[in-house]
């Protein structure tokens, strides 16, 4: 039965690995500046975790194999090297990893999130809600309007709680329920939370972030590449959270315009 | 730190009567059972969550006959809404975190064999130990009864995060009372395992028997005893957040609740709460809480694999100074369940290095682990079979924590299917090969009858090919950007895996299926099986120095006297290739 649990071992940890190896299953098109340093620090820590991973699962096989069910009595040694090689080899193995992945691989981190948005970036902002988002572009006087949540009323269409009656900045703002934003145009977005609280995905942008309700936060990503994507809520947030979507529409500067006059003609 | 025996307080006259034989009971042994009996009551309710939830995800149309007898509102005609996946699995997660994998590896087994293995007669305060379970048991009914009542379980997940489970049935189904419930619930749990931690390192530190030191105790002896540290701690703080999530609920307090929210249209009426203070408050139990798990199961398994190989493992003390630097270092990672919470980017970095660290003393230990395996004589028995599959389990879940552990990639995988399968392999199902392989282990001493080998194995297997049928394909949705928590899947994207998740959920019911053979076998074992030996794996701590089972006071009145280490194998003893902790004789070869 030792032997049997080493080739069932070796089996599984081959069959595991022969996925990723092929490259079955990948992440979506990346459509971000930042998200090729995310998708390499994957590949790295894929490689290297993939290695482990077999390394250890085929020695385990191995050994379970080569060590199982001998004649009673039989004599046991150790291996040479014993407990101090084992703590060495930890050491320097994961040591490695850890200077290799942890070290230098937050640069990935600090392209997302340490490094400021361009002065000229677009601010939109978004709010996540039950189940729905819906984003917001100040309009021609470029300031967005105050929110005053006691005036949300989605029968009427004010999902944001504007109040255009007696503020002047909301009366330009255009709000949405899709995310209409140009190509290569760094993108500000801000995040408000209606209610409990949800995350904005794009798997294409690489970018996930929660919406933490009484806490505005804010990501910017540049897009390069126009089309549909989905936005998806990954915050598990009541009942609808697996219907909480929308789409990003990466426009050619050009679409955009025309999308913003559109808009603007509408209100 | 060498104890000498003779401790009046805690020896107690034999029991009498049925409700104090086997209820109420104050004997460690009784207890410990009474754990492991909820936790397996609870691990076949979880696991039957886990059918429905895995059934509805690839057939959300299918009927599922009775179903709507449980819950008319959450099954109607027996076909799951989407409100009803989410209570499923916030009970499954609760059910099994909680009830499963803190109860039986460290609760049930320590109970039963650490005041045993220290060669005392008892915990150091049986009356503690009595209402430790009494109390976990009011907190299993409790969580229970939110399936029953109108407003059914909780949807918020087994992290119940805020504000989501603070606001009340505004935001949702099984907000209100089910919420309530679940919270009242965990509350009680956290008390039940503070006195139980207590009374654990009471008892390590003071009713070792003479010649027990410290570094003599088998390795699970010290699992157990680091992870009743790490339990005073982490329940500590989970408690106090339970409290606040209730104040919050019922006493319109806002602890975790922002002003300015609109829910169902209405304005709340709260102010000055974080909902990120919720999250802190969690998590800062929630990861020690993954090693409240797996410690235990570690030890376990170090126990069992060293009488399987016939030999020490290489170095005892390394095994234990790795599990207590884990233990120290499991405080300072919660962060890293938070990197795209809205928490300051900087803390990300600060939370990863440490959650990277603890890589190494994980490493070490598995090392050991392996490099123990070489050059020994491994009997293969259902108990080692389960032992060698952790580690298996244990090196599958732990690489894929190094992605975890990351913020940039995390930024891409959190949320995702990828989690889950990292967190089931390492936790989940690790653990649980501990607790299986405890079972067959312990099995002959705590009944007197040995389990049957045979089906023992045949479990191993379909648990063991199961497993990773289930879980490794997990963590291929992840890659892809399979968001988990989803009743359905209705993303763009989704029809291409769907074949994926179709081979999981029937991997899933056949592997739970053979779960029944396990269960069978231990029911059937228990008044049928073949009488055990007092040692029937030839091994050498003192559990099996006394008889199968052993008398209601451990060692019949006598306090053994201890001169070795738990890990004299591979030597010429008297009754073999081993010498017990408490015979003289010393190894010749």
């Amino acid at each position: 039965m030792g032997k049997l649990f080493g080739v069932v071992l070796a089996i599984i940890a081959i069959l595991s690995a022969y996925p990723i190896v092929a490259h079955w299953y990948v992440q979506p098109v990346d459509i971000s500046t930042h998200g090729h340093a995310i998708d390499e620090q994957l590949a790295d820590t894929m490689a290297e975790a993939g290695l482990s991973f077999l390394g250890a699962q085929l020695l385990l096989a191995f050994f379970v194999w080569r060590f199982s069910q001998r004649k009673p009595g039989s004599r046991v040694w150790n291996i040479p090297g014993g407990a101090t090689l084992m703590v060495a080899a930890a050491f320097i193995l994961v040591g490695t990893e850890i200077l290799a992945l942890g070290v230098l691989g937050q640069k990935a981190w600090a392209n997302v999130y340490f490094t400021p948005p361009k002065p000229d970036a677009m601010q939109i902002q978004s709010q996540a809600g039950q189940f729905a988002f819906y984003f917001r572009y100040p309009g021609v006087d470029g300031k967005f309007g105050p929110l005053h949540p006691d005036k949300i009323d989605e029968g009427n269409s004010n999902f944001f709680g504007l109040d255009p009656a007696n503020d002047v900045e909301s009366r330009d703002d255009i709000v949405s329920a899709e995310l209409d934003v140009p190509v290569n145009r760094e993108i500000q977005l801000l995040m408000h939370a209606k209610d409990v609280g949800h995350s904005f995905y794009v798997r294409e942008l690489r970018i996930q972030q929660d919406f933490v309700p009484g806490l505005d936060l804010a990501v910017h990503f540049t897009p390069t590449q126009t089309g549909k994507y989905e936005i998806v809520c990954t915050q598990l947030c009541g009942l609808g959270h697996y219907n909480m979507k929308a789409y990003l529409n990466v426009l050619s500067q050009e679409d955009f315009d025309k999308w913003m006059k559109q808009k603007i003609s509408e209100q | 730190m060498e104890q000498t025996q003779p401790q009046s307080v805690h020896v107690h006259a034999p029991p009498e009567g049925f409700l104090w034989k086997y209820v109420f009971s104050l004997d460690h042994k009784v207890i410990g059972k009474q754990y492991y009996g909820l936790a397996l009551i609870a691990v076949f309710t979880g696991m039957i969550l886990s059918w429905l939830m895995r059934f509805h995800l690839v057939w959300p149309n299918a009927k599922i006959v009775g179903l709507d007898l449980i819950s008319k509102s959450g099954a109607p005609g027996g076909v799951i809404t989407p409100e009803y996946y989410l209570s499923l699995l916030t009970m499954h997660g609760t059910l099994m975190v909680f009830f499963v994998l803190t109860n039986a590896p460290f609760a049930g087994f320590g109970n039963y064999f650490l005041p045993i293995q220290i060669g005392a007669e008892d915990m150091a305060f049986p009356r503690f130990n009595m209402m430790s379970f009494w109390t976990t048991a009011a907190a299993f009914l409790v969580l229970v009864l939110a399936f029953f009542i109108p407003d059914g379980p909780p949807i918020s997940g087994w992290t119940a995060y805020a504000p989501l489970s603070a606001v009340g049935s505004d935001a949702g189904p099984g907000l209100g009372w089910g919420q309530n419930l679940w919270a009242i619930s965990i509350g009680l749990f956290c008390i039940g395992q503070l006195l139980g931690s207590l009374n654990f390192i009471a008892t390590t530190l003071d009713l070792r028997t003479k010649g027990m030191t410290l570094m003599r105790m088998p390795i699970c002896t010290w699992a157990w005893f680091i992870t009743s540290c790490i339990g005073l701690l982490a329940f500590a703080v989970l408690l106090p957040a339970c409290l606040l999530l209730i104040l919050d609920r019922m006493a319109g307090t806002s602890f975790f609740i922002p002003s300015g929210l609109v829910i169902s249209d209405r304005l709340q009426n709260h102010a000055g709460g974080s909902p990120l203070l919720w999250q802190h408050l969690f998590w800062f139990f929630g990861h020690p809480e993954v090693y409240i798990a797996i410690l235990p199961a570690m030890g376990i398994v170090s126990h069992v694999l060293v009488t399987s190989m016939r030999k020490p493992l290489l170095s005892a003390k390394v095994i234990i100074y790795s599990m207590i630097s884990i233990g120290f270092l499991s405080y300072m990672v919660w962060g890293h369940h938070m990197f795209v919470s809205g928490m300051n980017p900087f803390s990300s970095l600060l939370f990863s290095f440490p959650t990277l660290t603890i890589t190494i003393p994980a490493t070490i230990l598995t090392l050991i682990w392996l490099g123990s395996l070489y050059g020994a004589n491994i009997r293969i028995t259902a108990a080692s079979l389960f032992a060698l599959g952790f580690v298996s389990m244990f090196v599958s879940g732990g690489v894929t924590g190094f992605f975890l552990a990351q913020p940039s990639i995390d930024i891409y995988l959190h949320a995702t299917y990828f989690v889950v399968g990292h967190f089931h392999m390492v936790m989940g199902v690790a653990a649980i090969f501990g607790i299986l392989s405890g079972t067959y282990f312990w099995f002959p001493k705590m009944t007197g009858r040995m389990m049957n080998e045979t089906l023992g194995q045949l479990h191993f297997w379909f648990t063991f090919i199961g497993t990773y049928c289930i879980f490794m394909p997990f963590h291929y949705l992840g890659l892809v950007g399979n968001v988990r928590r989803y009743a359905s899947f209705i993303d763009d994207f989704m029809p291409a895996l769907m074949p994926v998740h179709r081979f999981v959920t029937i991997a899933a019911l056949i592997t739970g299926a053979a779960q029944f053979i396990f269960l069978y076998n231990l029911i059937h074992s228990r008044f049928f099986g073949k009488p055990a030996t007092d040692n029937p794996w030839d091994g050498t701590s003192l559990e099996w120095s006394i008889p199968s089972p052993p008398p209601w006071n451990n060692f019949g009145g006598k306090h053994p006297v201890v001169y070795h280490d738990a890990h004299q194998y591979g030597v010429k003893g008297e009754k073999g290739d081993f010498i017990m902790q408490d015979s003289p004789e010393t190894a010749a070869g």
